[in-house]
C-alpha cells in the first residue's frame, strides 16, 4: 500500500487542476499584455484566478498578486514593506517558529540595518502575545507571523495579535504567511486585521511554482524585484499562466470542500494522534483539539532517529517528513521543535504526518500497524533507551 | 557565490548504502564481548555503540548498535564487516575512506556518520589494548 503523509510539504494536484490547466499550455498560450484574443484570454483567465482567490480570503480582486509560491510572497511581503517603511522606523517583529522563508528574508535585513525581534513560543508553539505587546515600539513597522505553524501544526492566535496592532496609535504592518495554513483553517484578512498574506497553491493541490501575495490597498509596498512589467508592479516577468489557472481551480475545490474536508482530515488526524499515543515514549508536539490544524500530527519516538524511521516507512510505502538533526545539512534539530523546548535526543526522533482530503481510513489503518513495528523494531537496535530520555 | 545545499539537504544515497542500511547484517547485542565502546556526535546527537568479542588479538565476533540516520546504519554496520575475523593490529589500520568505499561512497554532509563508527572502533580497541597492557603479547604493527 503507498500511503502518502507528507501533505505539509507538498500536495498531489488534483484531476480537476491538471484539465483546467491543459489548455493553457498549447491553444490558450497567449501573453496577457497585448490585447489581441489570444492575450486577452490570458489576462481574463489572470482576473478570475484573482476573484475566486480573493473571494477566499475575503479580499478584492485587485489586492491579489501573483508570485512563484509562498516563499517568494515572504520575501516579496517583508522586505517591500521594511524598505518602503524605513523612514518611519527599522524594526520588525516575528517568531521564533517562522519558516525559513521568513526566517531568513529577516536576518537578511538585519544585515542591513533593520532589527528583528524573534518572538518565543510556549511549549504548544503558541506565540507569546503579551512579549508582542512588550517589543512593540515607535520603531516598529512590520510583524509577520504564519497561521498556522507547519511543522507543529499549532493555530497561532493572528486574529489577537491583528487586534493587538490595530490598536495602536501608530500603524504597522501585519503579515501573516498562511502557506500551512490555507486549506486547513479559514483565512479571512478583515477578521485577522493582516495587510499582507502570503499563499502557496503546491499545499491546497494546485500546481508548484505559483502563490500569491495578498497587499491590502493602499498599504505602501516597494517592489525587491525589477524587470519587466507584465501585469504586476510587484511581480516582474511573464506569468505562469497554467500555474494562475491551477491554483484558482484548487481554490474553487478547497472552497466547495471547505467543511467535509476540514472533518475528514481532523477525523484522521484524531484517529493517528491516539494510536500514536498507545506507542510508549511518544510524545505529541503540539495542541490538541481546535487549536491544532487538521492536518498535522507531529510525534517524537523517543530512543531513535527520524531520517531512519522515514526511510523504513518509505520502505513499507509511507512517505512522511522528520525534524532530525540528521535529515539537515546543518546537522541541527529544527529550529521549532528547539522553540518549543524539546531536547536535541528527542526532536531526533520526530516523524510529522501531515493529511489531505484524499487520505482514506484504509490508509490510517495501515500507518497505524505499520508505525508500532517500525518504532519497535528501531528502538531494538538503539544505544539509547526510550526511558532514559 | 557558489551554490550550497538547501535548507532540508538534497540527499542521495548510493543503493550499495541504502541496501545495508535497510538489511544490516551485523546489528545487535552481544553478551559477554571483550570490550564495548561508545561515542556519540556532538554534531547530530547520535549515539554508536559497538562490541568486540576478541580471541587470542582476533576479531571474532563484533555487532553495534546505532541512534542515527541510515549513513550511521549503513556505515557501523560496514565497519564491522570490515574488521569482523582480522586481527587487532590488522582493524587498527582500518581507514575511513575504506568504510566510505565500501559503501559506494558517501555523501559529503555525512562522512561525519562514518567518522564516529570509526572512531568507535579506536576507542573499543584502544581499550582492549589498556586491558591487555603487561599481560599478553604487546601491542604489534
Ligand atoms: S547519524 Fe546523524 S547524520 Fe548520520
Amino acid at each position: 500500500m503507498r500511503v502518502y503523509l507528507d501533505n505539509g510539504t507538498t500536495t498531489p494536484v488534483a484531476p480537476e487542476v491538471v484539465e483546467a490547466m491543459l489548455p493553457y499550455f498549447t491553444e490558450k498560450f497567449g501573453h496577457p499584455v497585448f490585447p489581441y484574443s489570444l492575450g486577452q484570454e490570458a489576462a481574463d483567465a489572470v482576473e478570475r484566478a484573482q476573484e475566486i482567490i480573493a473571494r477566499s480570503i475575503n479580499a478584492r480582486p485587485e489586492e491579489v498578486v501573483f508570485t512563484s509560491g509562498a516563499t517568494q510572497a515572504n520575501d516579496m511581503a517583508i522586505r517591500g514593506v521594511a524598505y518602503a517603511n524605513r523612514n518611519r522606523g527599522r524594526h520588525l517583529i516575528t517568531t521564533k517558529v517562522e519558516n525559513p522563508s521568513v526566517l531568513r528574508v529577516c536576518e537578511r535585513l538585519e544585515k542591513e540595518g533593520f532589527r528583528v525581534d524573534y518572538l518565543p513560543v510556549d511549549a504548544e508553539g503558541f506565540v507569546d502575545t503579551a512579549e508582542l505587546e512588550k517589543r512593540l515600539s515607535d520603531e516598529t513597522i512590520l510583524v509577520s507571523v504564519a497561521n498556522v505553524n507547519d511543522e507543529i501544526g499549532t493555530i497561532e492566535p493572528v486574529e489577537e495579535i491583528g487586534e493587538i496592532l490595530r490598536e495602536r496609535q501608530r500603524k504597522i504592518y501585519f503579515h501573516v504567511n498562511a502557506a500551512a495554513g490555507y486549506g486547513r483553517v479559514e483565512v479571512d484578512v478583515k477578521k485577522i486585521g493582516a495587510d499582507l498574506v502570503s499563499l502557496s497553491a503546491h499545499k491546497i493541490h494546485g500546481p508548484k511554482g505559483v502563490g500569491a501575495l495578498y497587499v491590502a490597498e493602499g498599504t505602501p509596498i516597494e517592489p525587491v524585484y525589477f524587470g519587466y512589467i507584465s501585469l504586476f508592479n510587484l511581480r516582474p516577468g511573464t506569468e505562469n499562466i497554467p500555474g494562475i489557472v491551477g491554483f484558482g481551480r484548487a481554490v474553487e475545490l478547497m472552497m466547495e470542500n471547505f467543511e467535509r474536508d476540514v472533518a475528514h482530515m481532523t477525523r484522521l488526524r484524531d484517529r493517528l494522534i491516539s494510536g500514536f499515543e498507545e506507542i510508549p515514549h511518544t510524545l505529541i508536539n503540539g495542541p490538541r483539539g481546535k487549536k491544532r490544524s487538521p492536518a498535522n500530527v507531529s510525534c517524537s519516538f523517543k530512543g531513535l532517529e527520524g531520517e531512519s524511521m522515514m526511510l523504513h516507512l518509505d520502505l513499507n510505502g509511507i512517505s512522511v517528513a522528520t525534524g532530525s538533526a540528521c535529515s539537515t545539512t546543518k546537522l541541527e534539530p529544527s529550529h521549532v521543535l528547539t522553540a518549543i523546548g524539546l531536547k536535541a535526543a528527542v526532536a531526533h526522533g520526530t516523524i510529522r504526518f501531515t493529511l489531505s482530503r484524499y487520505n482514506t481510513e484504509e490508509e490510517i489503518d495501515y500507518t497505524l500497524s505499520v508505525v508500532p513495528r517500525v518504532v519497535e523494531q528501531l528502538r531494538r537496535i538503539s544505544p539509547v533507551k526510550p526511558e532514559q530520555l | 557565490m557558489t551554490v550550497e545545499y538547501t535548507e532540508r539537504g538534497m540527499l542521495k544515497y548510493s543503493e550499495k548504502l541504502l541496501e545495508r542500511f535497510r538489511n544490516p547484517k551485523h546489528i545487535g547485542e552481544m553478551e559477554n564481548p571483550t570490550v564495548v565502546a561508545e561515542e556519540g556526535d556532538p554534531q547530530c546527537g547520535d549515539m554508536f555503540r559497538l562490541y568486540l568479542k576478541i580471541e587470542d588479538d582476533r576479531i571474532v565476533d563484533a555487532k553495534f548498535l546505532s541512534f542515527g540516520c541510515a549513513a550511521n546504519i549503513a556505515t557501523g554496520d560496514m565497519t564491522v564487516e570490515l574488521v569482523k575475523g582480522k586481527t587487532v593490529a590488522e582493524a587498527e589500520r582500518l581507514q575511513i575512506k575504506e568504510i566510505a568505499d565500501a559503501l559506494g561512497g558517501l555523501p559529503l554532509i555525512k562522512m561525519h556518520c562514518a567518522v564516529l563508527s570509526y572512531k568507535t572502533l579506536k576507542k573499543a580497541l584502544a581499550e582492549y589494548r589498556k586491558s591487555r597492557a603487561g599481560s599478553v603479547s604487546p601491542p604489534q604493527g
